[in-house]
């Protein structure tokens, strides 16, 4: 490991017990194509994810950016693609939506960071099973491929929303975009699927038996609890999507019946009868309502994270939170009805489901409480990491409280499929996690690169996205309440919806302008990583273990060596320590009294 | 910066509760007997998830201003946590939710367990791309048969629904593209779909349904105030989406019964 | 009590990931997951890898809940027929072949004969101490279970035709759709089991340790009893729920 300290961290890693020598696998590899293509690395692996899931929201923020500007001026002719037309915006809403959901939040937050720093935190020269790992990486990689190609084909992509419900996503006929695009749309999904299921079962693997001596459970980062419980989550619901998705290409295909009944679609029988779409939809939401939790828990593991070293204090509630972790997890089964209340399910399920899903908002708001309770008494320093931390629980408590409003099917009447239900699920889920994924870049930046990122940028970026992405989706509660619906492409036909147009106006302008401040971001990440100033290898002062390896991590994570843990993880300002931070391999350490 | 952030939270904080409070943009006025109870919980509901909004937002604010280094205290407060103050917030928390969600059964019993009284009119309200239908049983109070392959959506009416001639209840069934009904009379809603889901939605009569292929929904609500009210489809079901949107005309009692009597009359 | 430095170094980076500098790699040579003295041990990588079978195995299951439940939601469902809007229910159960009754049979034996295959290498790689290694026995159950999982494919295979020569297609009706649905998913997952088969079979070829060959066979097993009692419950649930 020599050359990749400097004098005073050698002494500083030899005051560490060093512990078994380290057992790994392979050995470095060499070669371009081993080394960064087919890279058996988890450290290469989630970069490529991380890379993959920035191409994929460049392509979500230009589809929804079409998508706010056709809304707002619907006879525009824009350059190069010309008029958008009713089923091309809803093209735009469908692909925006699954690109986002599935090849960003459920990509850059697990499969990039989980897959870089999960191993490290806990001590381990590599994940489970490196094949499987970068087999996944390349899978989930074909899938977007697969998603892309549904643009190209004819017909185009398919326009049947994210949620893809049956009839309409089950009957070729049914509109422009569901002949091969759909089949396309629902092959990508399978093969993302596949993917994740494959990255899950390395999450778990590691995550019980890679950990290092002395790294119990519950001395796991807040970061590796919520990586190992969404992989969980991930294992139990993707094979269910799978199977939905294997029962759509049937009834599209093969003539069967699962999701279609006796229906004419323009004016001619299709040949279906029989089938349910809302067999469909409990498919699809039962895999669907953990997937909202899968694209969140690792942001909260983050904010958790983040708050503790930047507040120089222990996170409130350690246990609470790894119970809150496991709780959201688990109920996170237990509430898909409350997307179907006005599906034409029986209203007695819907009632029983809309008291789970307020009981699901119970262990959110327990984080909440601590995380307000860690900057309590806290040291509080302001780098960008922090800011974005600060940022998501503002994000996560606003959509949180118009969670209980949806909750409630009696209110739900009146708001679902409305403008207020993406309002509050971009706020809780899209911007919330995306600002997780912000604060992860700006923290772990150094240790991948080497090098800081540039504060200033990171500030114009950060107050840019928290005040714009508030203007966005903050005047969306209010035109849903109004009765303003979704996946409308135009409010041309409707009277009542011709008086909400200037406040959708001031929403696209506000989109214009936060995905323009993104540029700080693009240029601050690019820039950085060969430019930056050259980063220590523990710049925050932080406690956890990839903060004691070198920069960026050799090989095998550190250096020949096994860590040995004594410490939990967030040991900030230990009465009586001689200084306000204690690594997890530190000699143990007791708070004096 | 501890400042700054304060400051730009406490502001889009204050902001947008000053929109929820002003209502500048809010639910459209109720005209059913259920909107009453409904808007009720919902400002109960919205009043204690905006103390819960406000308070969170300011706190965190204030936490990040008061707590920054260099400001005081200077010493860190070191804890792990109060296992008593976790369990307070915890009991507190789930007796809001749970007891808000309660609160509604009364609500949600009389709107979707009680099924149409005996007096209710039915209106068979039937979906398609991209139009609403509305059926009217007649003095038979019986609907006739319909036969997907006689449906012949371009020449509108019976047709489109593909109403079976053949059937004798369908003699006086009357068939519109306007639904009208009496006012303060129970309207007892038959939803049904002929391609895809649709949704059947009034705001202000706070009635909204799903219409589903396959299905035949039994659905109530009681409109209590004259007027025309625009009914939107609340589904995506394609391409039209947008612009599938019907008018319900509620009315007195005799002019119903004279509109009724006139659509009658037509098909002798 | 230990002294601690500030971290307050800055050190020359590196944009690489750290391959040069490191210590010299703990084996020799290339290959990948052989045994030496850089590798976990033998307990320890065959925990691990049927720790990786549990969990790979869960969403296998999900799966088939997934398509049960649709099974059985969908026998008991009523459809709209508009033609006298009245409700009906619309399942017709579907005759299965006998075939599939052999079937059965051919993959509990296939089973035995890897359990049986799994412990003739478990003894090859775990010689008990003290005691010499036993001549192994040359009966090759290995490539009898792979033998037994081919034929069991085309006996699938041949009453799939059987069914359709009764009139039961895919779509013909909703419970024929899920006949081939069922069957059709754990054959695809069976084919899986019979390339690990496969792979482990050459794996002496490539000359893997007997070590690694042990672990593979392992999990095939494992995976391998897995889908039998699969096909049992799928049978069961075709047979008597339908």
């Amino acid at each position: 490991m020599a050359g990749g300290t400097g004098g005073g961290e050698t002494i500083t890693m030899a005051t560490h017990e060093s512990g078994l020598p380290a057992v790994h696998e392979h050995a470095a590899p060499q070669g371009f194509i081993r080394k960064w293509v087919f890279s058996l690395d988890h450290k290469v692996i989630g970069l490529q994810y991380y890379f993959l899931a920035l191409a994929a929201v460049f392509v979500g923020m230009f589809l929804s950016l079409l998508m706010r500007i056709h809304l707002i001026w619907p006879a525009a002719t824009l350059p190069l693609l010309g008029d958008i037309k009713p089923e091309t915006y809803l093209t735009l809403v469908t692909m925006h939506g699954t690109i986002m959901v599935f090849f960003v939040l459920t990509t850059a937050p697990q499969g990039g960071f989980g897959n870089y720093f999960l191993p490290i935190q806990i001590g381990a020269p590599d994940m489970a099973f490196p094949v499987l790992n970068m087999l996944s990486f390349w899978t989930t990689f074909l899938g977007f491929i697969v998603m892309i190609a549904a643009f190209f084909v004819a017909g185009g992509a398919p326009l049947h929303g994210w949620t893809g419900y049956a009839p309409l996503s089950a009957v070729q006929s049914a509109g422009p975009g569901e002949g091969l695009g759909a089949d396309l749309w629902i092959i990508s999904i399978a093969i993302f699927c596949i993917g994740a299921l494959m990255g899950a079962l390395n999450f778990i693997t590691t995550t019980l038996d890679m950990r290092a001596k002395g790294m119990t459970l519950m001395r796991m980062p807040l970061t590796c609890w919520a990586w190992f419980v969404t992989a969980i989550l991930g294992l139990l619901a993707f094979g269910v999507l799978l199977s939905a998705g294997i029962l759509l290409l049937m009834d599209r295909n093969l003539g069967t019946s699962f999701f279609v009944p006796l229906i004419t679609v323009n004016g001619q029988l299709t040949g279906h009868k029989g089938g349910s779409p809302l067999l469909w939809q409990h498919l699809f939401w039962f895999f669907g309502h953990p997937e909202v939790y899968i694209a969140i828990l690792p942001a909260m593991g983050m904010c958790s994270q983040l708050l503790s070293v930047f507040s120089r204090k222990p996170i409130f509630g350690y246990k609470a939170m790894v119970y809150a972790i496991l709780g959201i997890g688990f109920l996170g089964f237990m509430v898909w009805g409350h997307h179907m209340f006005m599906s034409g399910m029986s209203p007695y399920t819907a009632f029983a489901f809309s008291i789970m899903t307020m009981g699901i908002g119970v262990p959110s708001a327990i984080k909440t409480f601590n995380w307000l309770g860690t900057l309590w008494g806290g040291r509080i320093r302001f780098a960008s990491p922090m800011l974005f931390a600060i940022g998501f629980v503002s994000l996560f408590v606003s959509g949180g409280i118009s969670g209980p409003f949806l909750a409630q099917p009696v209110l739900d009447i009146q708001l679902h499929d409305t403008a207020f239900v993406p309002a509050h699920f971009h706020l809780i889920m899209g911007v919330a996690s995306i600002f997780g994924i912000f604060a992860a870049t700006y923290y772990w930046f150094p240790k991948m690169f080497g090098r800081m990122m540039n504060e200033t940028l990171a500030r114009w970026h950060f107050f840019i996205s928290l005040i714009g992405t508030y203007a966005v989706f903050m005047p969306m509660h209010y035109a849903g309440m109004a009765g303003q619906p979704r996946r409308y492409s135009q409010f041309t036909e409707v009277h009542y919806l011709a008086s909400l147009i200037p406040l959708n106006k001031f929403i696209t302008f506000a989109a214009f302008v936060t995905i323009a401040g993104q540029l700080f971001f693009v240029v601050n990440l690019f820039w950085s990583m060969f430019k930056g100033p050259k980063a220590s290898d523990n710049p925050w002062e932080a406690t956890t273990l990839e903060w004691t390896t070198a920069t960026p991590p050799p090989h095998d994570n550190f250096g020949g060596k096994t860590p040995v843990v004594h410490n939990g993880p967030y040991e900030y300002n230990v009465p009586g320590a001689p200084r306000d931070y204690v690594m997890q391999n530190d000699p143990e350490i007791k708070a004096a009294h | 910066m501890g400042l700054i952030l304060l400051v730009v939270i406490w502001l889009i904080t204050l902001i947008s509760t000053y929109f929820f409070v002003a209502k500048t943009w809010w639910l459209p006025a109720g005209a059913s007997a259920a909107a009453a109870g409904i808007d009720h919980h919902f400002t109960t509901t919205y009043i204690l998830m905006g103390i819960v909004f406000v308070a969170a937002q300011l706190a965190l604010g204030f936490f990040v201003w008061k707590y920054r280094e260099g400001g005081s205290p200077s010493k860190v407060h070191y804890s792990h946590g109060n296992a008593g103050l976790e369990i307070v917030w915890t009991l507190l928390t789930t007796v809001l939710f749970v007891g808000l969600n309660l609160a509604t059964y009364p609500l949600w019993s009389a709107e979707r367990f009680n099924a149409a009284g005996p007096s209710a009119i039915p209106v068979e309200v039937t979906g398609m791309q991209f139009a609403w239908y509305f059926r009217y049983p007649g003095p038979d109070g019986k609907f006739g048969a319909t036969k997907p392959e006689l449906e012949d959506a371009s020449a509108g009416g019976e047709a489109a629904l593909g109403l079976d001639p053949k059937d004798p209840a369908s003699k006086d069934d009357v068939v519109t593209g306007t639904m009208v009904v009496p006012v303060n009379r129970e309207v007892e809603v038959i939803l049904r779909a002929h391609d895809v889901i649709h949704s059947f939605f009034i705001p202000q009569m706070r009635f909204k349904q799903d219409a589903v292929p396959g299905l035949a929904i039994h659905m109530h609500f009681t409109p209590i105030q004259t007027g025309d009210y625009e009914i939107l489809c609340a589904e995506l079901c394609g391409l039209g989406h947008y612009k599938m949107h019907g008018m319900l005309k509620v009315v007195s009692q005799e002019e119903f019964d004279k509109w009724l009597a006139a659509r009658e009359a037509e098909k002798q | 009590m230990a002294s601690f430095s500030t971290t307050a170094t800055v050190d020359e980076p590196r944009i690489s990931l750290g391959d040069d500098g490191v210590l010299p790699p703990l084996r020799g040579g290339g290959g990948d997951g052989d045994s030496g003295p850089g590798l976990p041990d033998y307990a320890t990588r065959l925990r691990r890898a049927r720790l990786g079978l549990l969990v790979a195995l869960t969403p296998v299951l999900m799966l088939f809940v997934s398509f049960s439940s649709a099974y059985v939601v969908r026998q008991g469902l009523p459809t709209l027929d508009p033609r006298t809007n009245q409700l009906v229910l619309d399942w017709i159960p579907v005759t299965l072949p006998k075939l599939l009754l052999l079937n059965t049979g051919v993959l509990i034996l296939s089973s035995l004969f890897m359990e049986l295959a799994r412990r003739q290498i478990k003894g090859q790689a775990t010689p008990l101490p003290g005691v010499s290694a036993e001549e192994p026995t040359k009966i090759p159950w290995l490539a009898m279970t792979l033998v037994l999982g081919l034929a069991f494919l085309f006996g699938q295979w041949t009453a799939w035709r059987q069914l359709a020569a009764s009139g039961f297609y895919v779509a013909t009706t909703p419970s024929s759709s899920f006949v081939y649905l069922l069957t059709g998913t754990h054959a695809v997952h069976l084919m899986g089991g019979v390339l690990a088969l496969f792979v482990a079979g050459i794996a002496s070829l490539l000359r893997r340790s007997v070590a690694t060959r042990s672990i593979v066979v392992d999990v095939t097993a494992w995976y391998w009893h897995f889908m039998a009692a699969l096909w049992i419950y799928i049978l069961c649930l075709l047979e008597f729920a339908g």
